[in-house]
């Protein structure tokens, strides 16, 4: 049984790794972008959800209804001002940009709140438990995950059902044509990077509900990410999510094992797939 | 009137000179630097050879990692475990350290050189950090919490602490030195021309019969095994290591990154520049902390949208200076009067 417990919990936690991934998944569907500061900006609406709640006194999850908004303009801005001079055939200025926009968010949060660990208090959520077939399942998690299915649906329909997606969509195709069928580029590309960081926020709320958070732990929040997408396989938001699934899978099960070994099996798992399947477990696009 | 193709400039052949003369009095330093300088001096050689060898990896072959500090801290972990447990003297288990590194990068390689692009980026990085959780589990070697070299193992390189501290900074710059013209040697070569010609196109570099995965593999073992000969010297330097410490991304590829951009990433001159620039900004700016990092993120960000060939490529396109000779320039001969 507790095994079994085991892995229910790490498919719960994949949820949370398949929020991580999403918005990367995003964003290298649309323009090939790979934002290295991406686990850094989980962090950061992490940070904006924690001064929010302080400062006016409501539940983190009310506290959405201001950072995801404050993360979407952070995106647009940040992909109109900085990332779209990047973007071109040298894969080198874009990933050297967004390394450098990491350090700078690491160290701009760690003078603004100090390296203590910080944690949002979502209330009796965070203890509340139903029992499920015998085995007891945490509310928060099972929540997460429902976000989670719920997220990459709204973003699967954004995709192939709305005007934004045929646009998002058009430009990843080829972006000259799109251009002149009258796109630019360089708002589609805003939009891409601001409805990314919108998840990105429902990501980092959730996180700092569920544990305790410091400027420093971005680099881990982007490993999780990067390897649930790469398990589920590049440019397919399902795949992601069964990737995330894996991911957590294989830590809970690890940690069962040896809590030191709880990192290690999810980086292990992410390498046997790598060289059992390097497409993915379930690819959508050839590259 | 005729014309000849050479390698060499003035500038080249002036900077050599100054280069040999230039080293001879570092080489001295020992007798003239205070302890403190002879420290820092050291660490600015290290950071040096880190710069050159992400340089040569990133600039040349295109393999942009950010997990160099895995060969680093591994390089640093062999010299404890080789001194403490097999008994070799310290400089044997730093060189044995890097053949180790060489071989473990191979099947590294086979499997992250799947990724492409920044995703290998971001492959490199959890390389590393399956490094740092590997040797955090090692309980011989402290664990978690690290340990710190024997005394006997520091006795064993050096009686006298002024005289260990001599020999490490010759080995910091002798291992500089070295990385140099390795690097420089190996771009002249018909392996870094292929590794040019990759770099440039490398749909024409296959055309013309190049094999870029292998090209590419050279470069990616031989900068692994150099990478964990200076993570030996870091950490001979250091008498103590933690995976923490020896694993750092900030510390071993953040730094050595915004080196070799702030100075011109794709030349050799780019990296001993930024390691200038980035030593001079270090002493004045270190005050400021994590001030001091982010005014660093952004000189890095700013020069790589405004400046991509960094502070060597402005100075090279308006002086059109080379140091390091190894461009082809064509000559006209005026000497020649039978034309």
């Amino acid at each position: 049984m507790d095994w079994i417990s085991a892995i229910v919990q790490g498919t719960l936690l994949g949820g949370l790794y398949a929020l991580f991934a999403a918005g990367l998944s995003l964003i290298f569907g649309v323009m090939r972008l790979v934002n290295i500061a991406h686990g850094d900006l989980i962090v950061l609406a992490a940070y904006m959800g924690l001064s929010t709640t302080v400062m006016l006194g409501i539940h983190p999850f009310v506290a959405l209804l201001i950072v995801a908004p404050a993360m979407a303009g952070i995106g647009y801005v940040l992909q109109r001002g900085i990332l779209n001079r990047t973007l071109g055939d040298d894969i080198l200025p874009p990933l050297l940009v967004t390394f450098g926009l990491s350090v700078i968010l690491q160290n701009a949060l760690l003078e603004a709140y100090s390296a203590d660990p910080q944690k949002m208090n979502a209330g009796v959520i965070e203890t509340a438990s139903v029992p499920v077939g015998g085995l007891t399942l945490g509310v928060l998690p099972l929540l997460t995950f429902a976000i989670a299915v719920a997220v990459i649906a709204g973003l699967q329909f954004i995709f192939y059902r709305t005007s934004l997606g045929r646009a998002f969509r058009a430009t990843s195709d080829n972006s000259d044509i799109a251009q002149l069928m009258g796109l630019n580029k360089a708002h589609v590309f805003g939009m891409a990077m601001a409805l990314a960081l919108a998840v990105t926020a429902i990501a980092g709320i959730l996180l700092g509900v569920r544990t305790s958070f410091d400027p420093s732990v971005g680099g881990a929040r982007l490993i999780f990410g990067f390897e649930a997408v790469i398990i589920g396989g590049l440019g397919n938001l399902w795949g992601t999510l069964a990737g995330g699934v894996i991911l957590g899978v294989a830590q809970t099960l690890g940690a069962k094992i040896d809590p030191g070994w709880q990192l290690l099996a999810g980086h292990i798992a992410f390498l046997v797939v790598l060289a059992v399947r390097p497409q993915g477990l379930f690819p959508r696009v050839a590259h | 009137m005729t014309a000849r193709i050479s390698r060499t400039s003035r500038s080249a052949q002036v900077a050599m000179v100054i280069a040999a003369l230039g080293l001879i009095v570092l080489a001295a330093a020992p007798w003239w630097a205070g302890r403190a300088d002879l420290r820092l001096l050291g660490e600015i050689y290290l950071y040096l050879s880190l710069a050159m060898l992400w340089n040569l990896m990133a600039g040349y072959a295109g393999l942009v990692s950010v997990g160099q500090q895995a060969y680093v801290g591994f390089g640093g972990y062999m010299l404890f475990a080789l001194t403490m447990f097999a008994g070799l003297h310290p400089i044997l288990a730093i060189l044995a350290g890097g053949v180790l590194a060489a071989l473990l990068s191979v099947p590294i390689a086979a499997l992250i050189f799947r990724l492409k692009g920044a995703y290998f980026a971001i492959g490199t990085w959890v390389m590393a950090e399956v490094f740092r959780l590997s040797f955090a589990q090692a309980s011989s070697l402290g664990g978690g919490s690290g340990s710190s070299l024997p005394v006997d193992v520091v006795k064993s390189f050096a009686a006298s602490r002024s005289g260990r501290e001599a020999l490490s900074y010759w080995l910091a710059l002798g291992a500089a030195v070295v990385v140099i013209a390795c690097v420089y040697l190996f771009l002249r070569s018909n392996r870094g021309l292929a590794l040019t010609a990759i770099r440039d196109s490398e749909v024409a570099a296959a055309g013309l019969g190049i094999n870029i995965w292998r090209t590419k593999l050279e470069v990616y073992v031989v900068t692994s095994a150099f990478t964990a000969i200076i993570g030996g010297l870091i950490f001979l330097q250091k008498l103590r290591i933690s995976p923490d410490a020896a694993f750092s991304v900030n510390d071993w590829t953040a730094f050595v990154i915004f080196i070799v951009v702030i100075g011109g990433i794709g030349t050799l001159e780019g990296p001993i520049i930024g390691t200038i620039l980035f030593f001079l900004l270090r002493e004045t700016l270190a005050d400021l902390g994590t001030t001091y990092l982010i005014v660093l993120g952004l000189v890095a960000i700013g020069i790589m949208l405004k400046a991509p060939k960094g502070v060597w490529g402005l100075i090279r396109s308006r002086f059109d200076l080379e140091l390091f000779p190894l461009s082809y320039r064509v000559k006209s001969d005026n000497s020649d009067k039978g034309a």
